[in-house]
């Protein structure tokens, strides 16, 4: 009976898919920059942490920024979607209204999430924040996977994992464009490999670490690594082709497109054309989240006012 | 060791478990001989885990503006066989005169002609809609679904407390109170042929499906709900998702052309059954309240056109009026030609000529009602109110007969609860849920215990900060289930386990095997 799916349940959908991913990757930042700080005594907190904001696209203010700062802001804050504390309550909500969609396991480990969150909080202020950015990431695997495993691979499905993809995208090519952008102040190549959660996975391609460009090729060019620019649109676009018929569909072009770029890309000229491909790969994603809003997501039309008896 | 019921004093009501003091009834004997070996300490602890798995999964009622885990005590209530048969015959006869008054008042009003029920029952019902008028249900179904709130007077009798008709609530804390129960306290089942209750969505989704209008062949349900923000949207969800339907609210649906349609990634579809949890007020803008934002426009034209049909129907609220409730014998009497088999609560109708006296002047000794009261809300008790209240009680129903009805005072039987670290008693009541397909009314076995938390307190709503209890119906023989001696065919063939390169379970070293 449930050959069709709500627009509005898709679009919860999609958020839930955007806003765990969002959660997860911020955590992982999280957690690489403060590993970072810890073992390297003589890097300016400040400045390391004002490139953090600019990772996520927040204004660290002009006053001097301290670890506990981004934690306050970046974890913590329930009530900004761009940390992880609001984007996992926005997930829950968003999961919520789409009870009838999600597995309940899906949402009984949102909901789980966000009520040991706040123990987490507390221990995080006595020991660090590592339990708490643990938790997240532990929970978010345990989201996408219940998502795989209890999930038809249907509509609803496929909402979910086309808001995962395009958050992905997202959020490596913001990790990426600091390096690029503002490479003194930004993380070294290790830490942006483990941000990404490819550290063994780019050993294991490469063999050892390396401070090189070689990193940047391997998060956006990889075929095989699930967290790559490459092979996040390639999902995407899987989904929005499984979703869509129009031949010149204006959710699919724009990562489609960009999708050829990378693959067809000649590595040895990846440096230089690294700002303008960022800059592009992002705007593609908001182009088709956009395109995907319009098509699916129509629901709030103009109240029909029917009379009766026509 | 200490008992937990060494101080269970009986109140002055009937009590479920125990006859008399230290003497049990036969259907709790394996639940006490459970249950009385157990430390308070580790009741609390699986009080505690049980509350800790409703918060995770989100079974919640708000109280006082904040998410609290439902509450649900560990002892269960049980209705052996024989209770229970008595009881479910006497809510699916309850079920069937009441459909039929709403036929005939929306119809013939034969039995106002008769001088059954008088006009102004009808004429002054605020739930009276002209609208349902003229709109004849697929099957002649009106009551879908009902939840018929039962007590268990002094004697043990159960009576009738009120009839739900409109939007009965609460059959997902059946569902999750048997689940809970189970994982927490399994020992607790052991040797007990407990019915299950887990048919509730299927049996639901099919009263839904043969409700259909009738020219549509694959009918599609959906359960309309005014949304997360909801007491109940918990239980929306369950029965969307136990049914695998659309969960919709007011603005996932748009009406054109006499017809429904949901707004869906692939165009709009159109909808047959809806089931709705909006009150009649909130369902139309165009026919009821304007300001309503969680309905949807013109979905009752497209009702009365048949294109669509609500469960439950527009208009039922003129069976659950609780001055028609103290006609229900008669009516039961006048349209099925039977003898009531669940009696009502003694009443008063303040609105018939002497009875309004009578009402005033022992207003100190009665419970005092409004007939359209919900949630226990406006519930006067003579017995325990002050001289104030008394008072202003007395002023209104003198002003107004209509709006009132008046009872006895029951003191509703009592089961053993956990209250701190012993079992005290505590007042409960029951709901049972029966579901309509038009061929016949089916219980589902138990129904909805709810517990008055407080010492003598006899208003169980959880509203009102209730609480409740797993409600077993005991099977006289085994339960019966998916039966495995059915297909008769040979046992599956047994494939051999995939072993390791050496014919070893791979991961057991050498050496580390059992002597």
């Amino acid at each position: 009976m449930n050959d069709v799916i709500l627009s509005r349940i898709a679009e919860a959908l999609t958020w839930t898919g955007r806003y765990v991913e969002r959660a997860d990757a911020t955590a992982r930042i999280l957690d690489a920059y403060l590993h970072r700080m810890l073992e390297d005594p003589w890097r300016d907190e400040d400045m390391a942490c004002r490139s953090l904001y600019a990772i996520l696209g927040m204004d660290a203010g002009p006053a001097p920024v301290d670890m506990q700062q981004v934690l306050d802001q970046l974890a913590f804050d329930a009530r900004s979607t761009g940390a992880i504390e609001g984007a996992l309550g926005a997930a829950r909500l968003n999961a919520r209204s789409a009870r009838e969609a999600v597995s309940s396991a899906m949402w009984e480990c949102l909901n789980a999430t966000w009520h040991a969150l706040a123990e987490q909080r507390r221990a995080a202020r006595r020991t660090g924040p590592y339990g708490y950015l643990e938790l997240v990431r532990s929970r978010a695997a345990l989201f996408f996977g219940l998502a795989d495993s209890t999930m038809s691979r249907d509509d609803s499905w496929r909402f979910v994992v086309l808001g995962r993809s395009l958050e992905r995208v997202d959020m490596t090519v913001r990790l990426l464009s600091v390096r690029v952008l503002d490479a003194a102040h930004a993380p070294d190549w290790p830490t942006l490999l483990s941000a990404s959660g490819a550290d063994e996975a780019y050993a294991r391609v490469y063999g050892g670490f390396g401070d090189t460009p070689r990193v940047a090729e391997f998060l956006l060019l990889d075929r095989d690594f699930p967290r790559s620019a490459l092979h996040a649109l390639t999902t995407a676009e899987e989904c929005l082709a499984a979703l869509g018929r129009p031949r010149q569909d204006p959710a699919r072009r724009p990562i489609g497109r960009l999708r050829t770029r990378l693959e067809y890309l000649d590595t040895h000229a990846l440096e230089e054309q690294l700002p303008p491909l960022l800059k592009d790969l992002q705007t593609a994603c908001m182009a088709s989240a956009e395109a995907v809003a319009e098509r699916f997501f129509p629901y709030q039309g103009p109240v029909v006012w029917a009379r009766e008896g026509t | 060791m200490a008992d937990i019921f060494d101080a269970y004093a009986l109140a002055d009501a009937w009590d479920e478990m125990f006859e008399r003091p230290g003497e049990v009834r036969a259907a709790y004997e394996p639940v006490l001989a459970a249950l009385q070996p157990i430390e308070p300490g580790e009741l609390r602890f699986r009080a505690d885990q049980m509350a800790r798995s409703f918060t995770d999964r989100g079974v919640t009622y708000a109280f006082a503006g904040e998410e609290r885990p439902w509450p649900l005590d560990l002892v269960p209530r049980i209705l052996d066989a024989v209770e229970w048969d008595f009881v479910q015959r006497g809510v699916g006869q309850r079920v069937r005169a009441l459909e039929s008054y709403l036929a005939d008042a929306y119809g013939p009003c034969r039995a106002f002609e008769d001088g059954v029920v008088p006009w102004r029952l009808l004429l002054g019902s605020p739930h009276f809609h002209r609208a349902a008028h003229g709109i004849e249900p697929p099957g002649g179904v009106r009551i879908h679904v009902a939840g018929i709130d039962l007590v268990r007077d002094e004697a043990g009798a159960f009576r009738v407390l009120e009839d739900n008709v409109r939007v009965p609530s609460g059959v997902s804390y059946v569902i999750e109170n048997r689940r809970a129960m189970t994982r927490v306290f399994p020992s607790l089942f052991d040797g007990q042929h407990v019915v299950p209750v887990d048919g509730y969505a299927q049996r639901l989704l099919a009263a839904l499906r043969a409700a259909a209008p009738e020219r549509t062949a694959d009918p599609r349900v959906v359960v309309l709900t005014p949304g997360p923000g909801n007491a109940a949207y918990f239980e929306h969800a369950l029965l969307a998702r136990l049914m695998g339907v659309q969960l919709v609210e007011g603005h996932d649906l748009v009406c054109r052309g006499n017809r429904v349609w949901m707004r869906t990634t692939r165009g709009e579809v159109p909808v047959h059954v809806v089931y709705r949890r909006l009150d009649d007020d909130f369902l139309d803008p165009l026919h009821f309240r304007p300001d309503s934002v969680i309905g949807c426009p013109g979905i009752l034209g497209a009702a009365t056109a048949g294109n669509v049909t609500l469960a439950n129907a527009v208009g039922n609220g003129i069976a659950d009026d609780k001055l028609l409730y103290t006609y229900v014998p008669d009516l039961i009497r006048y349209y099925l030609r039977e003898e009531p088999i669940l009696p009502n609560v003694e009443s008063y109708r303040p609105d018939e000529p002497g009875q309004l006296e009578a009402v005033l002047d022992q207003i100190d000794r009665l419970v005092v009602k409004p007939v359209d009261g919900a949630g226990g809300q406006g519930i006067v008790i003579g017995p325990k109110a002050d001289a104030r209240t008394l008072e202003r009680t007395r002023k209104a129903v003198a002003a107004d007969p209509r709006g009132f009805i008046a009872q006895r005072p029951v003191a509703l039987s009592t089961s053993p609860t956990l209250a701190g670290d012993r079992m005290a008693p505590r007042h409960i009541d029951l709901r049972p849920f029966a579901v309509n397909d038009g061929d016949s009314v089916w219980v589902l076995p138990g129904g909805l215990t709810r517990v008055a938390l407080q010492e003598g307190n006899l208003i169980v709503n959880s509203s009102q900060g209730g609480g409740s209890k797993d409600t077993w119906v005991l099977a006289e023989g085994p339960v019966e289930g998916p039966s495995r001696t059915a297909g008769d065919g040979p046992p599956p063939p047994v494939v051999p386990r995939q072993l390791g390169p050496d014919g070893t379970p791979a991961l057991v070293p050498e050496g580390a095997r059992q002597q």
